[in-house]
C-alpha cells in the first residue's frame, strides 16, 4: 500500500534513519524539493511504501547516509543540484556536478559555477598496487563512465565509480513541463526501460490526477512490459556469454531479441515501444493481426529457447566464467534494497509486480525467481527463469485481454496533486513521484532508477576477481547509465 | 550445441537484403566529402560508437546492427574499440556538457579523413533535452557533422541506409 505523504520532524526523520539503519525499512528514494528533501521508504514485512518530508533548516538536513551507507550518493546528488547539505555525511564530494555546467545547484538558486577542485578519489595504499583508469569512453557500444580501479597484478583491490557523464538535467525539464511533453521525458530516462518508466509516470500522474486508466489499458501496459523484459532479458543473456567468449549465444540470442522487438513494432508502432504508455492509458490499441504476431512469436520462442537453456547449462567452458565470478553479498543487497536480478540473485525476495501487487499483476499468476548464490551465473539464471515467468504472463495477457476503451481523458481539476508511481523494469523497480500544480504542469518530477542500489553493488562484486572478468560481472549488473544520471 | 548449429544451417541465413542508401543522406555526404579521401578508404569502414549522452535507446539499435537480420560486417563495416581505429564516429546522444570535452578528445585522437555520423534525434539538435543546463547542444555543436540519421531512436534499418549512404559516398 502506498501512504499519503508525512512532513516529519528531526525527530521522526531521525526515526526512520535508524529504521533504515537496523533493517526494518529500506530506502527507495531520497531527493531533493527545495527547501525540502523527501525520502521514500519501503517496509517490506508490511508491504507499505511511505513518502516522508523534511523541511531544511538553513538548508541542512540530518544525514540519512551517515548511518545508512545506500543514502550517501542521492545525498551527494541532493547537494550537487539543490545546495542541500547533508548534516553529518562523511562523503561531501560532488557526485553529478563534474564541473562542467555554467551553474551550480541549477534546480535551486543557480549561482554561477566556479571553478572545481580536482576529485578526490578514495584513497588506496599497498606495495605493487597500480591503478586502471577507464573511460568515460568505454570500448564496446555502451554508455559512458568512468571506472577507475587499484589492482595487485590481475586482482582487483578495489572499484571506485564516477559517474554523472550522461546528465542531462531531465529534473530540470520536467519542472513546467506539460504532462505529455513530461512523459515523453520519462520515456527517455533509459531508453532499455521506457515502458517501465512510462508506465511507472502513468501510475504516479493518474494518482495525482486521482483517475483511473481503463481495464483494457492495464492489461496492455503489462503486455508492453513484459515484452520488454523478454527483449532486454534475451539481450542480456547473449552479452553475457558473449563477453565470455561464447559468441553463438549472443547471435542465437539476438535473433530472439529482434522478433521481439518486430513483433512490438506492428503491435505498438515502435520498437522499443517508445510513448505507446501515456498518462490516462495506452496510445495504441492491440489488434487481432498484433495478438496473431504474439502468438506465432511465443511459438519460436518456446521451440528455440529451452535448446538454448540448455546450451547454456552444458557448455562447461561459459560455466567456467560464469559460475563463483563477482559474488554479490546476501546482506548487501538487503541493505541497499537492490532490485531485478541483482537483488534476486542474492536472495532477495522482492519484485514490485508481486509486492506492491499493481494492477493487473494483482490478478495474474507468476513466480519470482530466486537464487542465493550471488554470482555472474545466478544473475544469467535469474532472467532466464523471468523470461519464461514473462512468456506465462504475456499469454495469460492475451487470454483474458478485456475489450473497451484504451485511454481515458485527463482532467485537471485545478488543483496539487501528488502521487507516486512504482513499476517492475527488467533491472528492477522504477520509482517516479511527482507533483502537479493546478495549472495542470508539473511542479517537480523524481525519477528513480533501480541502478542508483546497484552501481554500488558492482564495487564490492568485483572484489578479489580478476581484471579481466569485469566486463562479465559488468553485463550481468548492466546497470543504466542515464537512468542514473538523469 | 550441435542441434542449435544444425538448425543454422537447415533454416538459412536469416540476413536480409540490405536497404538502399538514403538519398537525404547521400545528398548531405556530397557536400561535405572529399574525393582524394575517398579513395584512400576502399569498401571498408572502421566505426567507433560514442554515446555523448543518450538516453541508450540508440545504442540498442546500433547493437542490432550486429544481429544476424542486418549483420554489419557483411557490408565491410565494423565497430573498432578505440577512436584510433576508427574511419567513422557514430555519435549518439543530445551533447551533455559532462561528455563535450570527452567528445571532443575522441574526435581528435580520430585520424583523417573522418567522418561524423549523428545518430538519432538529441544528436541532430539535444532533441527533448535541448535547453537544458546540462546540455550543450546536438553533436554539430561540438564537433563537426557529416551526416544525420534522424529517428528516436533510428532503427536499425535507417542506419543501414545511412551507412550505405556513407559508404557509397566514401568507396
Amino acid at each position: 500500500m502506498i501512504k499519503p505523504r508525512s512532513n516529519v520532524t528531526a525527530e521522526g526523520w531521525g526515526q526512520a534513519i535508524d529504521r533504515l539503519a537496523n533493517g526494518s525499512l529500506t530506502l527507495l528514494a531520497l531527493w531533493g524539493d527545495a527547501p525540502n528533501v523527501h525520502m521514500a521508504t519501503l517496509d517490506e514485512a508490511a508491504g507499505d511504501i511511505a513518502v516522508l518530508t523534511y523541511a531544511c533548516v538553513d538548508g541542512t538536513y540530518p544525514s540519512v547516509g551517515a548511518k545508512h551507507p545506500p543514502a550517501l550518493r542521492p545525498e551527494r546528488a541532493i547537494r550537487d543540484l539543490y545546495g542541500l547539505e547533508a548534516a553529518g555525511s562523511p562523503d561531501t564530494r560532488p557526485w553529478l556536478d563534474l564541473g562542467f555546467w555554467d551553474v551550480r545547484h541549477p534546480l535551486a538558486t543557480k549561482e554561477p559555477a566556479q571553478k572545481p577542485g580536482a576529485y578526490a578519489f578514495l584513497p588506496v595504499e599497498g606495495e605493487s598496487l597500480h591503478q586502471i583508469p577507464v573511460g568515460p569512453v568505454h570500448a564496446g557500444i555502451i554508455e559512458p563512465g568512468h571506472f577507475r580501479f587499484a589492482a595487485n597484478g590481475e586482482h582487483v583491490v578495489r572499484l571506485e565509480q564516477r559517474l554523472g557523464y550522461v546528465h542531462k538535467g531531465i529534473e530540470s525539464l520536467m519542472t513546467g513541463a506539460t504532462l505529455e511533453t513530461a512523459a515523453k521525458l520519462a520515456g527517455r530516462t533509459s531508453g532499455d526501460s521506457t515502458v517501465a518508466y512510462a508506465y511507472a509516470f502513468a501510475q504516479a500522474v493518474e494518482a495525482a490526477l486521482q483517475i483511473k486508466a481503463p481495464p483494457r489499458a492495464l492489461y496492455l501496459r503489462a503486455l508492453m512490459a513484459e515484452l520488454e523484459r523478454l527483449a532486454n532479458h534475451f539481450g542480456d543473456i547473449g552479452a553475457i556469454c558473449n563477453d565470455a567468449a561464447f559468441a553463438m549465444m549472443h547471435a542465437q540470442t539476438g535473433i530472439l531479441r529482434e522478433r521481439v522487438l518486430r513483433a512490438a513494432d506492428v503491435c505498438f508502432a515502435h520498437r522499443l515501444m517508445m510513448d505507446a504508455i501515456v498518462p490516462g492509458g495506452v496510445a495504441r490499441d492491440l489488434t487481432a493481426e498484433g495478438i496473431a504476431l504474439i502468438k506465432a512469436l511465443f511459438a519460436e520462442i518456446r521451440r528455440v529457447f529451452p535448446r538454448l537453456i540448455e546450451l547454456y547449462d552444458n557448455t562447461a567452458s561459459l560455466q567456467d566464467r560464469t559460475v563463483t565470478t563477482g559474488i554479490v553479498k546476501a546482506e548487501y543487497v538487503r541493505r541497499f534494497g537492490a532490485g531485478g536480478y541483482v537483488g534476486r540473485a542474492s536472495g532477495r525476495n522482492f519484485d514490485a509486480r508481486r509486492n506492491v501487487a499493481y494492477a493487473p499483476y494483482d490478478k495474474l499468476a507468476f513466480e519470482v525467481p530466486l537464487r542465493d548464490e550471488g554470482d555472474v551465473n545466478a544473475r544469467v539464471w535469474i532472467r532466464i527463469r523471468e523470461a519464461e515467468q514473462s512468456l506465462s504472463l504475456i499469454e495469460q495477457i492475451l487470454a483474458v485481454l478485456p475489450a473497451g476503451e484504451i485511454r481515458v481523458d485527463l482532467k485537471t481539476n485545478g488543483k496539487h496533486g501528488e502521487g507516486l508511481g512504482l513499476t517492475e523494469a527488467f533491472r528492477g523497480d522504477v520509482l517516479v513521484w511527482l507533483r502537479i500544480g493546478g495549472d495542470g504542469r508539473i511542479e517537480r518530477c523524481h525519477l528513480r532508477d533501480a541502478s542508483w542500489f546497484q552501481w554500488p553493488l558492482l564495487e564490492t562484486a568485483i572484489e578479489g576477481n580478476i581484471v579481466a572478468d569485469f566486463p562479465l560481472c559488468n553485463k550481468s549488473f548492466n546497470c543504466s547509465y542515464s537512468g542514473h544520471d538523469l | 550445441m550441435r542441434r542449435t548449429l544444425l538448425e543454422s544451417f537447415a533454416h538459412g541465413p536469416l540476413t536480409e537484403a540490405a536497404p538502399p542508401p538514403d538519398r537525404a543522406g547521400l545528398a548531405e555526404l556530397a557536400q561535405s566529402v572529399e574525393r582524394a579521401a575517398r579513395a584512400k578508404l576502399g569498401r571498408s569502414l572502421s566505426i567507433r560508437q560514442v554515446d555523448a549522452g543518450s538516453c541508450n535507446g540508440c545504442e540498442l539499435e546500433i547493437h542490432a546492427l550486429n544481429n544476424a537480420f542486418y549483420d554489419l560486417e557483411r557490408l565491410g563495416l565494423h565497430f573498432v574499440a578505440s577512436p584510433r581505429h576508427a574511419d567513422v564516429l557514430m555519435v549518439t546522444g543530445p551533447v551533455t556538457k559532462n561528455m563535450r570535452e570527452a567528445l571532443e578528445r575522441t574526435y581528435n585522437a580520430t585520424p583523417d579523413p573522418k567522418w561524423v555520423i549523428a545518430v538519432g534525434g538529441c544528436a541532430a539538435d539535444g532533441g527533448v533535452f535541448a535547453g537544458s543546463y546540462a546540455v550543450a547542444g546536438g553533436v554539430k555543436d561540438v564537433v563537426p557533422v557529416d551526416l544525420t540519421i534522424p529517428g528516436c531512436p533510428p532503427s536499425p534499418k535507417a542506419l543501414l541506409a545511412g551507412l550505405l549512404a556513407l559508404l557509397q559516398t566514401a568507396s
